[in-house]
């Protein structure tokens, strides 16, 4: 009775032996990802990885939509502090310096071998300065976008506009967006001339106002902020006064979910919106587009923004290993390209647009380069030390002064003296 | 007259899901045009159910209320009989220790419970998103109103015959208690089917995350889904408990009755 | 039997085991993180390293002077005004006409009945097509009649409302339940006899069933209140609090505190307001309207 039971031990520790040692061979990663438009992004992640299991068996990763930026962060975090699994993950680049300062994720610097230092300079120097801070790069360039102009050309031909001529400069814009305004019989606005999104990520909207104004909206420390300028502020009117005087733009905010179907079902002659939207726009538009880069006022501008790779403090050195290895294959010319084409977001690199694939799909389809050659005008995303509170300063701000709560002037001042009171503390 | 108020409430009551319903089974183009002659599609529901991974939701959903009804049964069972039976030191401040969970709802101590559980890193498992409302004070009050009306002389019968504490709850409290089990049973089910904010807190992935929480992710106005799809995803989520609803909706009143009157 | 000896002890050692596993259950997850929401509120937040220290109370005081908070704490208080009592109202008119022999009455019930089982993120999904500028709903409804479109969610003055609305359509339905057990409930004579005496309805309803109605009142009333406060899964579909924090409501923002900017000490701070809300609305409730009940 003893002996038998002791060998049906032994053998179902072997069994259970004979069947993991396959299973702990593989380096097991997971890692969390955002969606901020839509579209097929969940499917084509994993088809992604799918394929880089086929070239890695050693490698399983299991990847976890994980909501928008915020939610995304929220739960990597919240992951990190219950001390789940999770070895990486896009999140918000400008998450960085939080990340930095809850002390969780590891500069790639100290992960890669010296053969790898080229593949770190690869990438379009203006997505990285999202990525790095204090001489290190501490986020890889994955899901990055630049905000464009979407115009429909159909409208602008009934509204007697060149359907070819995006506008250029904030004063086209606006006159154009009055010609553009569609009235019904009860005198109705119909179809708004503009629409830029005020929900979500207004910031990021007002990121780019502020630079074609002639300013950026803090230093590369993250650690200041400069809401109150006079050039930005006279930024937030001009968006006000947007659906204020010029009646071109709703009044209040304009729901950033929303805004694409208004655009698709021609509420709105223009948007300003991520190029993440492009491949949506394209495969729900009925009616002729067009894509440009933002107009400018003093000067063209934009910010980048999107995700970035991170990889996790807590990842054992095997899974460091893998996950880098994930990292440079799923940013690889191919793979960032395929990336680019399915869903509209920037190839990271210029590799990725040397590519037969991308080549060729920017010829058919000249506004899938926008976003690259707009990079040359774009600037760092909003990244301050606890960002997510100086973000909703900021957010809270422009809302007020779109909503008329309050004037943009003292809106920005005290979203300033708000900032400041957060961030002096990390200027020692 | 009021009785065509009563009806124009209803009709207007039951607006939203008929929406819902029209833009889910007509084409996207159809989501904002009402076109008698649109034709009927199954194609929302196909790429709702490819998008996101509500199988595996509605598997967790029914997981989990499996699971907190079956421990807030047997819990709550055993408390309310406690307090309905049994004199024992400190049982009025017992009583009103428990009572102080009808007021002060789980949700509201999302934050501690969240720091908890994840020192007994449970965090993003099944049973976290259970845990705080397994000793239901709503149940154990409900039972104990329940158990105090059951006469004495059945519970001294059984004694009579040898019967323990336990098989005495079992033979004779439990079997007395039948409707306000069922009664209880349905108002929790929907309660937990229908839970999203602390669920969403405390669950990280595909494989925990309950349907709401899922619906929350995939229908979130920024991943743009369009509206057809996602009034599609709205259904499928909501079916399983509308379907039960419809079926049983005598019983499903007749238990929210119960449970309020008591 | 047992009773007679040594019984007294025996049923003290029985009731404590028996309530063990829930008590356990409810002293961690109920009383442990009240008295945990008071300590971490008289602490700091760890950062960066830094363990969290004494700060007495700095984190009140950081509240008091965030306007923020108070924004939110106003909004709290108007969706509270604007729900309770409109669903209360429905809920006891919906009660009544079920009870009565009306037209199609199974499905009128069921439309009531319908909103309470539907969760409420699915809820927000489909009132976010209602509430859309332009091409929404209730616009394309507004549009027939000439009307012109309004930015419901996005305009600070109607976002509150937007949310009040969906919400008391949400609940009528639900409290309309627990009247109408207390009507059927209510001793048939009584309505015999007005009928005889001829009291008109209304006189009846006012003088006879309202009262008799009390204590459904005040349980639905609690409720409710409760709700007002806890209830916040529709902003995280319909407006993120937003515009400027016009819709934001003090769980929305404690959750946001907690799990978005990782202040731990100062959400435990607004836990323990919220939590001090409460207690204080359940003694004066219950205060209040146990007094009224008990003289009618």
């Amino acid at each position: 009775m003893f002996s038998l039971s002791v060998r049906r031990i032994t053998a179902a520790l072997l069994a259970v032996g004979l069947f993991a040692l396959p299973a702990r061979a593989a380096t097991e990663l997971t890692m969390y990802y955002p969606i901020a438009v839509g579209g097929p992004i969940p499917k084509l992640i994993d088809s992604m990885i799918a394929e880089f299991e086929k070239g890695h068996p050693a490698i399983k990763v299991t990847a976890v939509y994980a909501g928008n930026y915020d939610d995304t962060r929220n739960k990597a975090l919240a992951a990190l502090k219950a001390g789940n699994p999770v070895q990486l993950s896009v999140l918000f680049s400008i998450d960085l310096f939080e990340l930095i300062d809850q002390d969780v994720i590891v500069p790639f610097d100290d992960l890669v071998t010296a053969a790898d230092k080229p593949w770190l300079e690869s990438f379009y120097p203006g997505l990285m300065e999202n990525s790095r801070t204090k001489g290190k790069t501490w986020g890889i360039p994955f899901q990055r976008s630049t905000i464009v102009l979407y115009w429909n050309k159909d409208a602008f031909k009934q509204a007697g506009l060149d359907p070819n001529k995006p506008p250029a400069t904030w004063g086209e814009m606006v006159e154009m967006a009055k010609r553009l305004v569609q009235k019904g019989a009860s005198g109705n606005v119909t179809r708004y001339g503009l629409m830029i999104p005020s929900t979500g990520y207004p910031y990021w909207m007002f990121q780019a106002l502020a630079r074609q104004n002639g300013e950026v909206l803090m230093n590369q420390d993250g650690n200041r902020t400069f809401f109150d300028k006079p050039a930005v502020v006279e930024a937030l009117a001009f968006w006000r006064d947007l659906g204020g005087t010029h009646g071109v733009m709703p009044k209040g905010t304009v729901e950033w979910g929303t805004l694409r179907e208004a655009f698709l079902q021609g509420k709105t002659a223009m948007m300003w919106h991520t190029t993440g939207n492009l491949t949506p726009v394209r495969t729900g538009a009925k009616f002729d587009f067009g894509v440009a880069m933002l107009p400018a006022s003093k000067m063209r501008g934009s910010p980048t923004g999107g995700g970035n790779f991170y990889v996790f403090k807590k990842a054992s050195p095997e899974e460091r290993k893998a996950a880098v290895a994930f990292i440079k294959w799923m940013t690889a010319p191919e793979q960032a390209a395929r990336w680019s084409i399915e869903t509209g977001y920037m190839g990271v690199t210029r590799a990725a647009y040397d590519t037969p694939a991308l080549k060729k799909y920017a010829a058919e389809f000249p506004a899938a380069a926008v976003a690259r050659d707009q990079l040359q005008h774009a600037v760092a995303e909003l990244a301050v030390h606890e960002n997510a509170r100086v973000k909703k300063l900021l957010d809270d701000a422009i809302q007020a002064a779109l909503t008329g709560g309050k004037e943009p002037k003292a809106a920005l001042a005290e979203a300033q003296a708000g900032a400041e009171r957060i961030l002096s503390r990390y200027r020692r | 007259m009021e009785n065509a108020a009563a009806l124009l409430l209803a009709v207007l009551w039951i607006l939203p899901l008929a929406y819902a319903v029209w833009a889910a089974f007509h084409p996207p183009e159809y989501a904002t045009r009402f076109d008698l002659t649109a034709p009927l599609t199954l194609g929302n529901f196909q790429r709702a159910w490819a998008v996101a991974p509500f199988a595996r939701y509605i598997v967790n959903t029914v997981l989990l209320v499996t699971m907190v009804l079956a421990a807030q049964f047997v819990l709550c069972t055993l408390a309310a009989y406690a307090f309905a039976r049994f004199a024992f030191p400190g049982r009025d401040l017992a009583f009103a220790l428990v009572l102080v969970q009808i007021l002060i709802v789980p949700e509201v101590l999302l934050v501690e419970n969240y720091t908890t559980l994840s020192r007994l890193d449970l965090v993003d498992t099944v049973p976290a998103i259970g845990l705080p409302y397994m000793a239901s004070a709503f149940g154990i009050f409900l039972l104990r109103q329940t158990f105090k009306q059951v006469p004495r002389d059945l519970e001294e019968a059984a004694q009579v015959e040898g019967a323990g504490v336990l098989r005495v709850l079992l033979s004779v409290y439990v079997p007395l208690a039948r409707p306000t089990y069922l009664a209880y049973g349905l108002v929790s089910v929907s309660y937990h089917w229908n839970n999203f904010l602390w669920p969403l807190v405390v669950t990280n992935s595909v494989e925990t995350r309950p349907i709401t929480v899922g619906l929350g992710i995939f229908a979130a106005p920024e991943t743009g889904v369009s509206w057809a799809v996602i009034s599609a995803g709205t259904l499928l989520s909501v079916a399983p408990l509308l379907v039960a609803f419809l079926l049983f909706q005598r019983q499903f009143v007749q238990s929210f009755m119960r449970a309020g009157i008591k | 039997m047992r009773r007679l000896l040594g019984g007294r002890r025996l049923d003290a050692v029985h009731g404590w085991l028996l309530l063990l596993p829930a008590a356990v259950l409810l002293a961690t997850f109920t009383h442990y993180p009240i008295l945990a929401s008071l300590v971490d509120s008289v602490r700091s937040t760890p950062r960066g390293g830094q363990p969290a220290v004494f700060v007495g109370l700095e984190n009140y005081g950081f509240m008091a002077a965030d306007p923020i908070f108070w924004r939110v704490m106003g909004n709290n208080v108007v969706f509270a005004l604007g729900t309770i009592p409109a669903s209360i109202v429905l809920a006891l008119l919906m009660a009544t006409w079920i009870d009565r022999r009306l037209p199609a009455r199974a499905l009128v019930r069921l439309a009531y009945f319908t909103p309470t089982i539907l969760p409420m993120v699915a809820v927000a999904n489909i009132w976010l097509f209602f509430y859309t500028p332009q091409f929404g709903l209730l616009d394309q409804v507004r549009a027939l009649f000439g009307a012109a479109h309004h930015n419901w969610l996005g305009d600070p003055s109607t976002v509150m409302g937007c949310l009040i609305v969906m919400t008391v359509w949400k609940e009528a339905g639900f409290f309309s339940i627990f009247y109408l057990a207390a009507l059927q409930h209510l001793p048939p004579d009584l309505k015999e006899a007005a009928a005889i005496e001829g009291t008109p309805r209304w006189t009846f309803f006012r003088r006879v069933t309202l009262p008799l109605l009390m204590p459904t009142t005040l349980f639905v009333l609690v409720n409710a209140t409760i709700n007002s406060f806890k209830l916040v899964d529709q902003l995280f579909i319909l407006t993120k609090g937003g515009p400027d924090n016009a819709s934001n409501l003090l769980l929305y923002y404690l959750y946001e505190v907690a799990f978005g900017y990782n202040d731990w000490a100062y959400a435990a701070t607004l836990t323990v307001l919220l939590l001090a809300i409460l207690a204080v609305l359940a003694i004066a409730q219950f205060g209040l309207i146990e007094r009224r009940v008990h003289y009618r």
